[in-house]
């Protein structure tokens, strides 16, 4: 099936979702941000890949961590970076999302790194920006956020090495989580054999199975022996109405305490794509505890996105030569 | 202007109303078919057709086909509609009320048929708002509507959310014969949604319409009928359940009716591919599954027939993130291929195919399409073997869009007439 991430020779232009890329190019951008960690801890931070490129930062949503982990990327790899917090602006005005684009392209976009309240947006930027112009998913709905998926892999991968023996557990609000769709997608493509996710049947998509992975709606025998806990926030307008009663008892059945932990394996990591909800999806014992590589998540996935910048950037001037 | 005296010559005269299908010479005048193989005695043809190698049915009717007009004149207007009709081989057009204003008041009926006429291309029959301003909390003057050339009345897409409104339209309605169509839909249970709630929209992250969204809204509707008498045509099912349970209401004698538009017929969720908003429809592309029992209830009869859902939409309505992307598609000239490429699909003979476009909606329209001495002379001639590119230059409607954009389909009007006049040759 076409892809519209790949070019024609089968590298990677776009980074729109987790699905449907390949292990070599998953590989590919790991190995990448683990070349820029290890040049890092050289004490060396800043890079040329991008000097005289202009990155765009659109968030059509608010973010304050992953907008600001893409800016420091592409700063340290050169890049002239310009944020645009489009909600306040133009849409407002009426102005359709691909004016919007094409009037930034005009400006000399190169790359445009995308948050979007829409399934599907950073697909329709993709599909209308001129050839050459590379567009990076930084979140759409709840469709995918492969770049924080890319980072979870990135930070699995140093704790444990290989994927093929490991049983990972997502756990929390699935249904409007494109963390755990791009999370899924890349795990099963590394060759993780055993995917769960864990929650109550109001905050798991319809037919999650077919992606793959293993349903549990007790956290006891979803955690049981697992290496990996990676747990979702939990957003703010979920927490009353029809999806839960109360935060209390979310947390009572499915918050990540140490006494549902010590289900897991000894080693296991628990890793939270931030911002966390203490006493909500996580106890701060566990956030706190030795167990949580959340804040090592933040440094990797600043190598990240410096690699996925690199690459698509790279891939996208190759092709207009 | 006088109405030319036609004979059409060597065609394949396919009656869906008879269920015949044979090689056979027509002729025409006052606007009535007058002769069958044989021309009466005193015919003179002023004007022939060579219908060699084509098949002559009756004009197609659709009853659902969205012209626009009023209101939403940037989108379509009646003459790029009624031009794309006819050249669709559409004769008979059912309009549904939501227009802006929507067709509340007999005044507004009343100024679009006089429109209409000035157009006079397509038959146009409007059907009118079932309740005032279609906002579901008063009945309209159905009565005063019906006398202005209402042929039925409907809520179009927008649902009642009060069931003793709906409860009470359908005793009024049902107090002068009058029927509704109504689509079946629980605006609490669809809520945000976008797109079948199956696996292919938990993957794309779309927000879900389950099919009790659907079922619900039947089951509702069945009672209301038993309760009241009333009888009811369901607009455009779209899943397999709810055409189960329109069967069983069915066997047990209810006066209820359904149709399914062209793209339910052929399409599915996964069609959606990357977010592909030329398949934002309402109600949404359900399974395969869902879409293999809407096609096996054509087959066996228990949705009576085929429309359009014709819905002009404009570029901009269509190139945003397919959950903001406006509903539907241009249908008038797709109707005729699309629906001949479901019967040789399901293989299903000619004429039965061709019923669920002519005759059987027209008896919705209390008159008889068929092909026999003393009917209507609303004529398609079509090529069934002729195959054309679906382009946006190919279409005559104002609107371009449609999931089937670059598809190839078999089957070409080459005349339309109306009233026993030729309003359209390719």
């Amino acid at each position: 099936m076409y892809n519209p991430q790949l070019n024609q020779q089968g590298e990677l232009i776009h980074l729109l979702t987790t699905e449907g890329l390949p292990k070599r190019i998953l590989n590919q951008v790991l190995d990448r941000a683990a070349e820029f960690v290890a040049q890092g801890a050289d004490g060396n931070k800043k890079f040329g890949h991008l000097a005289g490129r202009s990155v765009f930062n659109l968030f059509f949503e608010n973010s304050t961590r992953t907008r600001t982990t893409f800016e420091i990327a592409a700063k340290r790899l050169s890049a002239d970076v310009i944020n645009l917090n489009i909600q306040a602006s133009s849409t407002a005005k009426g102005e359709t999302l691909l004016d919007t684009i094409h009037n930034l392209e005009a400006m000399g976009a190169d790359l445009f790194v995308v948050r979007h309240a829409q399934s599907g947006a950073a697909h329709l930027i993709a599909e209308h920006v001129q050839p050459g112009i590379a567009v990076v998913n930084a979140g759409d709905g709840r469709h995918a956020h492969p770049t924080q998926a890319l980072l979870d892999m990135y930070t699995i991968r140093h704790y444990k090495g290989d994927f093929t023996n490991l049983r990972v557990a997502i756990v929390g609000d699935i249904l409007h989580s494109r963390v755990a769709r791009s999370q899924i997608h890349a795990l099963t493509t590394l060759g993780c054999p055993e995917v769960r996710v864990i929650g109550p049947k109001t905050l798991l998509p319809t037919g999650i199975e077919s992606l793959g992975v293993h349903v549990h709606h007790d956290m006891r025998e979803g955690l049981k022996d697992v290496d990996v806990v990676a747990m979702l926030r939990l957003q703010n307008e979920r927490m009353s109405g029809a999806y839960l009663p109360s935060t209390q008892e979310f947390f009572k059945y499915y918050g990540l305490t140490p006494e549902k932990l010590a289900l897991a394996k000894p080693d296991a990591i628990v890793m939270h794509p931030g911002p966390m909800n203490r006493g909500v999806e996580i106890d701060s014992a566990v956030a706190d505890g030795e167990r949580a590589v959340i804040l090592p998540q933040v440094t990797f996935g600043i190598a990240v996105r410096m690699a996925v910048m690199n690459i698509v950037a790279e891939n996208q001037a190759r092709r207009g030569n | 202007m006088a109405i030319k005296n036609i004979a059409i010559l060597n065609g394949r005269l396919v009656d869906p109303l008879a269920g015949t299908d044979r090689q056979a010479d027509l002729f025409l005048a006052e606007g009535r078919i007058v002769g069958v193989g044989q021309a009466p005695a005193d015919f003179v043809a002023e004007d022939t057709i060579d219908a060699t190698g084509l098949v002559v049915c009756p004009g197609l009717v659709d009853l659902a086909a969205r012209l626009r007009e009023p209101g939403f004149e940037y989108k379509a207007t009646l003459p790029t509609e009624m031009a794309a009709a006819v050249a669709g081989g559409v004769t008979s057009i059912v309009c549904p009320p939501d227009t802006d204003p929507p067709l509340d008041e007999p005044g507004l009926v009343t100024m679009l048929r006089q429109r209409a006429k000035a157009h006079d291309l397509a038959r146009l029959y409007p059907v009118g708002a079932l309740t005032v301003g279609l906002k579901g909390r008063e009945i309209t003057e159905m009565a005063q509507l019906r006398e202005a050339g209402c042929v039925a009345f409907s809520q179009g897409d927008v649902p009642i959310a009060d069931l003793q409104v709906l409860y009470r339209a359908m005793q009024y309605a049902a107090t002068f014969g009058f029927s509704l169509r109504l689509r079946p839909e629980e605006a609490s249970l669809v809520n945000d949604g976008v797109a079948h709630d199956g696996e292919y929209a938990s993957r794309l992250g779309l927000t879900g319409i389950p099919v009790v969204a659907e079922t619900i809204a039947i089951a509702q509707i069945v009672q209301l009928m038993r309760a009241t008498g009333c009888s009811v045509h369901l607009a455009r099912l779209s899943s397999g359940e709810g055409v189960a349970m329109v069967r069983a209401a069915k066997r047990d004698g209810l006066p209820l009716t359904c149709d399914v538009d062209i793209n339910h017929i052929h399409l599915a969720d996964v069609d959606i591919g990357y977010f592909n908003s030329q398949y934002r429809f309402d109600p949404p592309l359900r399974s395969g599954r869902d879409r293999d029992a809407i096609v096996a209830g054509l087959v066996d009869g228990t949705i009576d027939l085929i429309c359009s859902d014709h819905s002009p939409v404009d570029d901009d309505g269509k190139l945003v993130p397919f959950a903001e992307a406006e509903r539907g598609a241009t249908g008038l000239e797709l109707l005729l291929p699309l629906t001949l490429a479901w019967a040789e699909r399901a293989g299903v003979a000619l004429p039965q195919a061709l019923a669920k476009v002519t005759c059987v909606p027209a008896t919705f329209l209390g008159f008889q399409a068929g092909l026999s001495v003393g009917h209507r002379a609303d004529l398609t001639v079509f090529d069934p073997a002729a195959t054309w590119r679906v382009t946006p230059d190919a279409l005559k409607s104002q609107g371009k869009n449609t999931p089937f954009l670059g598809h190839e389909l078999k089957g070409r009007v080459r005349h339309t007439l109306v009233k026993g006049k030729r309003v359209f040759d390719a």
